[in-house]
């Protein structure tokens, strides 16, 4: 049986490239890229910024989560050529110098990151539920959270951490409870 | 082609389902983001809004629960963030043999909405048979909402209910180069509505079962009725015997029953999104009963 | 207890941040698809269409004089075949004459671009002649014909098992009651977040380097050489971090071997990384299995004789395949005492993706087809389902009927916690219908007993190296997948050497600057590459000591090791400072650098198959799910899972923690809606590969997880630890669906518990049937002769006795494992 290869399928993207200024964690820089490249992609391959990730390229996983005028989007499924004069913030900029970010700091005490793939985009939709509800309740973090997958955590460990961090936040000295750290006695 | 939050398009542009050589975008258009009520009482949304704005507008929350609700429930707050009111209302139908890769749908030689010949979910019908999918569209057809459309000759306005069609392909009746400016919502006067989904887990799932039901009240009676089933046909399905049977009732357990019953048998969902066809049509009674309930238990309360 | 907050033990056992942590909250962390290099191609494979055709001819003209291609391959490149097992060679890094599935790859591209690469492989024809696919287990039984592969052990049957040890038919005739019932496990996959991506690159000097997201750099390595035909010490694997593996990355894959290829073709680094969907036809996952078990009990619930049937639906290749049915089999004995055990089992290739390892290899499947049933004896003698299983217990220090050698093992003390947690004696079989309880327990290896090849050499190895610096740097092939595995190196080395974690570097996962550690999986890299960094921390502490004792004139055994410091432990006051103790060693000895390395003791076992189930520890869980059933939906909801893990010694609390809530989660999946499925009658294309279709519980699914941490110090574990990383996953599908019966009355002897199963099975009850869902028949399977082996307590020494020559003679000549 011949297999057929519709030409329709067959296209080479020749696009000229565009020359856009994006701002990428307080930072405006000039990007040449062609104009059909996702700000994933330009996050990535053109600025560098790896710590953005994929798991599916098709906005169904949560994983490529960066903010945008600090609202929580799916970086595949943006057009960077759409970006200009806009904020993107990445896990990059997250950090203040050598300095973690509450967040952060929480998740690497409580192992909220165990493979770290999806860990980028799940402190990112957190930093956005912090910003706009400083004292989030569980259900308040579970859907702030349910447009990112995590395979390894059972997300338990990101809500303690979320909770924590948002504790801090508040100025309040919290230590994770025992049962967190090492399970009920 | 024109696109608003990318969140429908581009991934089917990835899958090459949709080749466009050139995409428009709209966001950028200010009066797609404006909210106005105008002097009736109806509420004007601008189709760019997000669904994450349209939820959480003061305005919708109040007057229109039920388009909040729904709103809310699609997808995952990031996809909400970026989909907009319009984007979903005019969301392509939806099919387990069509939402696949090209390599995929090469691997079963093509369907009839790109590509091929045939429909995969019913091989002997001359039609498609994709899913409408959109989560605001019933309710939107159960409240009487109105459409904005913009074209090159001008606007005019379309009742929700006629925007969309029975068939997987042109399951709009859009014109090709018209645009959903806006929606008008019709004044809350005596009516009460709500949405309910049915999908496998709380977030990220398209419903394989919506049901949209507005009802209208006079004292304890039940004047008007809407019932609009979504994600089994390719279209927004109203079933008129339910909204019949419960007319007139104070809508009790009886008339509850008799429209659920009423919505069971016409509702013919086809094997072609998650979960089998006979759980969800079995599910079209539970779920208008439980819609209806609600709306009496809100009613009383 | 040994995992309550008071020891005298100082890192181990405290909750730690992981080594790695902060790379992985700033995103610095490399994944394999995070690596540029200069000048750097991209590929892309060209996969079948079609489940199972004969490839007639391939023409790649139009793909190579597309501007930007810089090299084509198809399988007349690469024609050595390779496979996990040295007994399943079957595949090839590119189809040479048979697809044996839809995403079997025919053919790949190098390219300048990932576009461009993908754009030329579909200008590639591809002309096949179709032959007829086998869909099922059924199927494959029923159609010898057209054979998949001809190596198998019968007609589409891959292998075929015949196990008795005891004597099952006596057990069961002088037993108080007999059950035969038969379970179906769906298949799975593992979804990890990455995907998989692999880049190489090869210099001038015939020297070659793959950077992938690989659990088993060795593995890879071994199969690079052989199917590039190049020496090994030329081959440089360095495994990356792993976005999640779950065992979907333990394999050597395709793409892994095209990218080398290309690299040496055409001396510019290329990386390939897979699609979504690609991932899906890598799979590797859980196996559908269909069950038949028998079993017989005394009238007190004691389990006499046990009959367990498996047929696995194997997909197109072997990968690990034999080890998963042998798997299916090993560990019903590791739980419970049973004294005369029987088990049949036999794998099918089918035109599908191949089915491999996923958390729990093999052992899930059968665990839920044994706990539910035991759920049904406890009801049918009237005797709680908690205490019937602590009247079963399998005993500490004894071997079993199949001959492994169990160690410590504390499942009752998981039992009791869960059963206090939970309240279950004040509310199981008394909750108000729709809400109901149900009980699971499991257990699981610490790493297999025996390599994947056949050798006599250590599983694990670790070189340390002390600097003047008083750093310490632990160099060791384990491939951290996300469990944390760097950690428990540094872990282990600081608590010897009294010094900070963080003044430890870990190199690891790398065959040029590592020594072998096999890999992750079977959960044995914390007890395996942990003993190997114990022994060679105990050794440069013997070093240090030794020049220590000497500076401050004492007896090397009073010669201590903490906070950074190196004393006389009767006189604490009297020491040095680490670095300057590693000083003192250097001058007296030279450079301080020392080696560990770990063998696993040898099993008792001695007949074909006992290489599958020995292990140095086994881990034990027990689960209570509660459950929430709406009568209207068969929705199944579960709030909360109480969960008790023997974990032996915890290295680090708060990252067993992480494992257990991670299983429990996984566990909920697979219970609950995870399911790899197929159109069989179209064309046998997966259902749907995506992460929208593919259902991976979100936030809203997970439940509240109660973890208990249970145990003491196992002999064989480092500090006595055991595995934690797959064994909690096993007992939450069977009790969630005992929870489910508790509920509704409602028994779904199938995963996942879909809302279509359990309403089907409440308007069966309605009608007056049973309520049960589930398979209805276990096939006919020629199981060929039986291999009957007497258990330790009949005087076997471990071996089968001997067969009669059979008639036709049939044998099939294996290694074990």
């Amino acid at each position: 049986m011949e297999q057929r290869s519709p030409d329709a399928s067959v296209s080479v993207a020749e696009d000229a490239k565009v020359r856009i200024r994006l701002t990428v964690n307080g930072e405006t820089t000039d990007v040449l890229f062609a104009p059909h490249k996702t700000l994933l992609e330009v996050l990535r391959e053109e600025l560098e910024l790896t710590g953005t990730k994929h798991g599916c390229e098709l906005g169904e996983c949560g994983t490529c989560c960066v903010l945008v005028d600090g609202i929580p989007v799916l970086s595949c499924l943006v057009l960077s050529a759409a970006c200009e004069g806009q904020h993107i913030a990445t896990i990059e900029g997250m950090a203040n110098g050598t300095t973690l970010h509450p967040l952060q700091e929480a998740f690497a005490e409580l192992g909220a990151a165990q493979c770290g793939y999806c860990t980028p985009g799940f402190l990112l939709a957190a930093q956005a539920l912090l910003r706009d509800y400083p004292e989030p309740n569980r259900d308040d973090i579970k859907e702030a959270l349910a447009g990112n997958l995590c395979r390894c955590t059972g997300y338990t460990k990101i809500y303690e951490a979320v909770e924590l961090a948002a504790a801090r936040m508040r100025g309040i000295p919290a230590e994770p409870a025992d049962e967190i750290l090492y399970g009920q006695q | 082609m024109y696109v608003a939050g990318g969140t429908d398009l581009y991934p089917n542009m990835k899958r090459l389902h949709q080749t466009p050589k050139t995409v428009v975008s709209l966001l950028r258009v200010p009066e797609m983001h404006e909210v106005t009520t105008d002097e009736t009482g109806a509420i004007r949304l601008g189709s760019g809004l997000t669904l994450t704005e349209v939820s959480e507008h003061k305005d919708v929350v109040t007057g229109h629960l039920a388009v909040a609700q729904a709103a809310r429930l699609v997808s995952t707050p990031l996809l909400r963030n970026m989909g907009t009111i319009g984007g979903n209302l005019c969301l392509d139908t939806r099919c387990n043999y069509y939402n696949q890769s090209y390599e995929w749908r090469k691997s079963i030689d093509f369907c009839m909405k790109k590509d091929g010949a045939i429909c995969w979910v019913a091989p002997s019908s001359p039609r498609c048979w994709a899913v409408q999918s959109s989560d605001v569209a019933p309710v939107m057809v159960a409240i009487g909402a109105e459409y904005v459309l913009v074209g090159p000759n001008g606007g005019r306005t379309v009742p929700a209910e006629s925007f969309y069609h029975d068939d997987g392909i042109e399951y709009l009746t859009r014109e090709r180069d018209e645009i959903l400016t806006a929606v008008k919502l019709p004044k809350p006067n005596g009516w009460d509505a709500t949405y309910l989904k049915l999908r496998r887990r709380g977030s990220f799932d398209f419903p394989v079962l919506g049901v949209a039901a507005k009802i209208t009240w006079e004292g304890n009676k039940v004047t008007a009725a809407r019932i609009v089933l979504g994600g089994v046909a390719s279209y927004t399905q109203r079933v008129p015997e339910a909204e019949t049977a419960v007319v007139g009732s104070t809508l009790n357990d009886e008339s509850i029953s008799r429209a659920a019953n009423a919505a069971f048998k016409p509702s013919k969902p086809m094997d072609n999104t998650d979960f089998g066809l006979a759980w969800r049509k079995e599910m079209t009674r539970v779920y208008v009963s439980r819609a209806l309930l609600e709306l009496r238990e809100r009613r009383r309360s | 207890m040994a995992n309550s907050r008071e020891s005298n033990l100082r890192v181990i056992g405290k909750p730690q941040r992981k080594i790695d942590a902060t790379a992985k909250v700033t995103g610095a962390t490399k994944f394999a698809d995070d690596l540029y290099r200069p000048r750097m191609l991209w590929a892309r494979l060209l996969r079948s269409p079609h489940p199972h055709a004969r490839i007639l001819r391939i023409d790649t003209a139009r793909a190579e004089s597309l501007a930007g291609v810089h090299a084509v391959l198809t399988g007349k490149d690469l024609p050595e075949p390779f496979g996990i097992l040295p007994v399943s060679q079957d595949e090839h890094a590119l189809v040479p004459e048979t697809v044996r599935f839809i995403g079997d790859p025919v053919a790949a591209v190098a390219a300048a671009s990932e576009e461009i690469a993908n754009t030329a492989t579909r200008l590639i024809d591809v002309e096949y002649e179709l032959l007829k696919p086998i869909t099922s287990i059924e199927d494959a039984i029923a159609n010898p014909e057209p054979r998949i592969h001809e190596y198998s052990d019968d007609g589409n049957l891959h292998k075929v098992i015949n196990l008795e040890f005891g004597d099952v038919a006596r057990a069961l005739d002088a037993a108080h009651a007999v059950r035969t019932e038969r379970y179906f496990f769906e298949g799975n996959t593992h979804l990890p977040m990455e995907q998989h991506a692999a880049l190489a690159e090869a210099s001038a000097d015939g020297k070659l380097t793959l950077w992938s997201a690989t659990q088993t750099p060795h593995y890879v390595h071994r199969a690079l050489a052989k199917v590039l035909a190049m020496p090994a010490s030329r081959i440089r694997v360095i495994a990356c971090p792993n976005g999640g593996g779950f065992g979907g990355k333990s394999d050597p894959f395709s793409h892994e071997i095209v990218v080398a290829k290309f690299a040496l073709i055409t001396g510019r680094p290329i990386k390939i990384t897979l699609t979504r969907e690609e991932v899906f036809q890598c799979h590797r996952g859980r196996h559908p299995v269909l069950m038949e078990v028998t079993t017989g009990v005394t009238k007190d619930g004691r389990i006499k004789g046990l009959y367990f049937k498996t047929a696995l639906d194997g997909g197109g290749y072997g990968s690990y395949g034999v080890a998963s049915t042998y798997y299916t089999g090993a560990l019903q004995t590791t739980t419970y005492a049973i004294d005369n055990y029987k088990f049949q089992g036999a794998r099918a290739f089918t035109n599908k993706a191949p089915c491999g390892p996923k958390r729990g290899h093999g052992t899930p499947q059968p665990r839920f087809g044994l706990e539910v049933q035991l759920d049904r004896i406890a009801e049918d003698l009237s005797i709680d389902p908690a205490e019937l299983r602590l009247n079963n217990l399998a005993p500490p220090n004894t071997v079993t009927a199949n001959y492994l050698s169990i160690g410590s093992m504390h499942l009752g003390d998981c039992i009791r916690k869960v059963v206090e947690g939970s309240e279950w004696k004040q509310r199981y079989g008394k909750l108000p219908t729709g809400r109901g309880l149900g009980l699971a327990c499991s257990s699981y290896i610490s790493g297999a007993g025996l390599p994947i090849y056949w050798n006599n050499m250590p599983h694990s190895g670790v070189q340390l190296k002390c600097d003047r610096s008083g750093g310490v740097t632990v160099f060791c092939g384990s491939t951290d997948i996300g469990q944390g595995s760097d950690s428990i190196l540094a872990y282990i080395v600081a608590e010897v050497l009294g010094i900070d974690p963080i003044d430890i570097r870990v190199v690891t996962a790398d065959t040029d600057l590592t020594p072998v550690d096999l890999g992750s999986y079977s959960s044995r890299v914390t007890l395996m590459s942990g003993n190997a960094a114990l022994q060679a921390a105990e050794n440069a502490r013997s070093v240090i000591s030794k020049a220590v004792a000497g500076e401050l004139e004492i007896a090397t055994a009073r010669v201590s090791f903490a906070e950074g410091r190196v004393f006389d432990a009767q006189d604490p006051n009297n020491g040095v400072a680490f670095a300057k103790a590693v000083q003192l060693a250097e001058a007296s000895f030279g450079t301080v650098g020392t080696v560990g390395s770990y063998t696993p003791p040898k099993s008792p076992g001695r007949y074909r198959g006992a290489g599958v189930g020995p292990s140095p520890a086994y881990s034990y869980s027990a689960a209570v799910v509660e459950v929430e059933v709406d009568p209207d939906t068969g929705i199944v909801r579960v709030p909360t899972v109480w969960i008790g893990h023997d974990i032996g010694q915890s290295i680090n609390p708060t990252t067993v923690m992480g494992q257990v809530e991670g299983s429990v989660y996984m566990g909920l999946g697979e219970a609950l809606m995870e399911e790899m499925t197929y159109r069989g009658n179209r064309n046998v294309v997966h259902k749907i590969p995506s992460m929208l279709e593919y259902k991976s519980p979100t936030t809203l699914e997970m439940c509240d997880v109660v973890t208990y941490l249970v145990g003491s110090p196992d002999p064989n574990g480092p500090f006595g630890a055991k595995e934690v990383g797959q064994g909690p996953l096993l007992p939450i599908m069977p009790a969630v669906a005992n929870a489910v019966y508790d509920a509704v009355g409602v028994r779904v002897d199938e995963v996942p518990i879909t809302p279509e199963k359990v309403l089907k099975g409440l308007k069966d009850k309605q009608r007056g049937g049973s309520g049960r869902v589930g398979p209805k028949s276990f096939p006919e399977i020629n199981w060929g002769e039986l291999t009957q082996v007497p258990p330790p307590w009949d005087g076997g020494d471990g071996k089968a006795l001997p067969q009669e020559v059979s008639a036709s003679g049939t044998t099939h000549p294996e290694r074990q494992h």
